[in-house]
C-alpha cells in the first residue's frame, strides 16, 4: 500500500501529471452535469454525433499545423451543434438520420486527410490517439491546461446560473415555451455548452468514448436518485471521482487514460443499479 | 373584459389548413370548453393560442393588460416526463421560470408561492416525492400547481382528465371550477362534450360545423344534435 503511495507521489511531482489530473477532473464535472440534461432530452445521440464531428475538425486541424488545435476544432463543433439542433425541428431528414450522416461523414473525411496528408510517420498511432485519447492527457501544455480550465468555469458557471431554467426547458419544453421562457435560447445554450465539453473532453477520452463520460454518471446517478438535484450533484460527484481514479489507475497499471476512466464508470453504473434495485425492494 | 381574442384563424400545418375563418373570444372569468370530434383541429388551436406554432393567418390577441406570460398551461403528460427525475416542488417551482428573466435563482416569495400552490392541490406531504411516482391524478395535480405558479388570470388546460379514472376525473372537474370560481379564465380542450357542457359557460365546437357561444344555445344547437346522435 505504501509503495503505491510513493509511487503516486512521486508522479505528482511532476507538473504535466498534475495538470492532466486537474484537467481530468474539470473536464469530467462539466460532462456530468451536462450529462444529466442531454440524457433527459433524449439528446445523448447528439453529443456521440458531435464527438465524431470533433474528429473530423481535429484531424483539419492536425493537417495545417496549428499549435492549438481547439482552435479549430471548437468552432466547427459548436457550429455543428447549432445545425444540429436547428434542422431537427423541421427536417427534411430525419434527426437521427442526420446525426449518423454527420458524425460517419466527419469519421470518414477525417482518417481520409489524416492520410492523405501525414504530418509523422505513424498515422495509425495519431488515429488511435484521437479515436481513444491515449496518453495525450500527459502531454498536455501549460496553456492546453489553462484553456480547460477556464473553459470549465464557464460551463460550470453557465450550468449554475440558467440550471433552474434549464430544468425547466428539459422537463417540459412546450411549457416553457407556452408561459414565455425562450426555450429556442436555451435549446442553444445547451447545444453550444455540449459542444465546448466534447472538444475539451476529447484531450481527455478521445472522441469514440466521450459519450461513456457524459451518460454514464448521469444514468448512474438515475438508478438512486428520483429528483434533478440530487441527481446532477450526484452525477457530478460520481463523474469526478471515476475520472480521479481512473486517472490514478491509468498511472500506476500503465493503462491507457480514457479507456480506463470509461471502465471506472462503468463499474460505478454496476454499482449503482444493484444499489437502485436493492432500495426499490 | 376580453382577455383573449383569436380573429379570422386559418389553423394547420404548413399549406394544409384544418380549420378556417374561426373567430371567438374569452372574457374574464369565463370557462370555455372546446370540443371537437378526434382530427378536428382542437389541439392545434390550444398550440397556435399557446404560441407554439403560428396560424397559417389571422390572430390571436391578448387584451386586457395580458401577455404571453399571464398564461398557465397544463399539457398532456411527454414520454420524457415518464421517467423524469423530478420532486413534486422542482415540478411546481419551474412553473415561476418564466417570470425570472435572466435572475438565477427563485426567490422566497416565489418559493412561497409554489407552497402555497402545493396545498391548494391537495398535495401537501408529497413535496419531496417523486414526479414519476406518483399516481396519474396527483401527477396531474402537480401539473396544475405548476400552472398556477405561472399565472393567476388565465388556464389553458388539454385534455386534463385523460386517463383518470372515474372518481379522479370527478375530483379534477370539482378542482378546476374551484379555480374558475376564484376567478381563474379558463379554457379546456375536452373529447368528453357531457363533462364539457356540465362545468363550461361557453362553448366552442370545432369540426365540420363551428359553433361559439353560450351553453344553453350550445344546447340547443345542430352542432350539439349531431354529437349527441353520433
Amino acid at each position: 500500500m505504501m509503495e503505491i503511495f510513493k509511487t503516486l507521489a512521486d508522479y505528482f511531482q511532476y507538473d504535466f501529471v498534475v495538470y492532466a489530473f486537474v484537467v481530468g477532473i474539470l473536464i469530467a464535472l462539466c460532462a456530468a452535469l451536462l450529462g444529466v440534461t442531454l440524457v433527459l432530452k433524449r439528446f445523448s445521440f447528439i453529443g456521440d454525433g458531435l464527438s465524431h464531428v470533433a474528429f473530423g475538425a481535429m484531424a483539419v486541424a492536425a493537417i495545417t499545423n496549428l499549435t492549438n488545435q481547439m482552435v479549430i476544432a471548437m468552432p466547427v463543433t459548436v457550429l455543428s451543434a447549432i445545425l444540429l439542433l436547428r434542422s431537427g425541428q423541421n427536417a427534411k431528414i430525419k434527426g437521427d438520420a442526420q446525426v449518423a450522416m454527420l458524425s460517419v461523414g466527419a469519421l470518414a473525411i477525417g482518417y481520409l486527410l489524416m492520410n492523405v496528408f501525414p504530418t509523422s510517420s505513424n498515422v495509425s498511432a495519431d488515429v488511435c490517439t484521437t479515436l481513444f485519447g491515449s496518453y495525450s492527457i500527459l502531454t498536455l501544455s501549460s496553456v492546453d491546461m489553462w484553456i480547460c480550465v477556464v473553459l470549465s468555469i464557464v460551463v460550470v458557471a453557465i450550468f449554475i446560473l440558467f440550471y433552474n431554467k434549464i430544468f425547466a426547458v428539459t422537463f417540459d419544453e412546450n411549457f416553457a415555451k407556452a408561459t414565455g421562457t425562450p426555450s429556442e435560447a436555451y435549446n442553444l445554450l445547451i447545444a453550444i455548452v455540449i459542444a465546448v465539453v466534447i472538444v475539451l473532453a476529447m484531450n481527455l477520452v478521445g472522441s469514440l468514448l466521450i459519450s461513456a463520460l457524459i451518460i454514464f454518471p448521469a444514468l448512474s446517478a438515475m438508478r438512486v436518485f428520483k429528483n434533478f438535484k440530487a441527481v446532477t450533484i450526484c452525477s457530478a460527484i460520481i463523474s469526478v471521482v471515476c475520472a480521479a481514479l481512473g486517472i490514478v489507475i491509468s498511472i500506476l497499471l500503465g493503462t491507457p487514460v480514457g479507456s480506463t476512466i470509461v471502465a471506472v464508470d462503468i463499474v460505478a453504473f454496476g454499482g449503482f443499479f444493484i444499489a437502485g434495485a436493492v432500495i426499490k425492494r | 373584459m376580453e382577455q383573449l381574442i383569436c380573429r379570422n384563424l386559418t389553423l394547420g400545418y404548413e399549406n394544409s389548413p384544418i380549420l378556417t375563418g374561426l373567430s371567438f373570444s374569452v372574457n374574464c372569468g369565463d370557462y370555455l370548453a372546446i370540443v371537437g370530434e378526434n382530427g378536428s383541429g382542437k389541439s392545434t388551436l390550444l398550440k397556435t393560442i399557446l404560441g407554439l406554432i403560428k396560424p397559417i393567418s389571422g390572430e390571436v390577441l391578448f387584451a386586457d393588460g395580458l401577455s404571453r406570460k399571464d398564461i398557465g398551461y397544463l399539457p398532456q403528460q411527454t414520454v420524457v416526463q415518464k421517467d423524469f427525475p423530478a420532486s413534486v416542488t422542482e415540478v411546481v417551482l419551474s412553473g415561476c421560470a418564466s417570470r425570472m428573466g435572466l435572475r438565477p435563482f427563485y426567490t422566497k416569495s416565489e418559493k412561497a408561492l409554489a407552497a402555497e400552490n402545493i396545498e391548494k392541490m391537495g398535495l401537501k406531504g408529497l413535496e419531496k416525492r417523486s414526479y414519476k411516482e406518483l399516481s396519474g391524478g396527483q401527477q396531474q395535480r402537480v401539473l396544475l400547481a405548476r400552472a398556477l405558479c405561472a399565472t393567476q388570470k388565465i388556464l389553458v388546460l388539454d385534455e386534463p382528465v385523460s386517463g383518470l379514472d372515474p372518481i379522479v376525473t370527478q375530483e379534477m372537474y370539482e378542482l378546476i371550477e374551484g379555480l374558475n370560481k376564484s376567478g381563474i379564465t379558463i379554457i379546456m380542450i375536452s373529447h368528453d362534450v357531457k363533462a364539457a357542457t356540465n362545468y363550461a359557460n361557453k362553448i366552442l365546437h370545432i369540426g365540420k360545423e363551428i359553433f361559439f357561444g353560450d351553453k344553453s344555445d350550445y344546447l340547443s344547437s345542430g352542432a350539439f344534435m349531431g354529437k349527441v346522435n353520433l
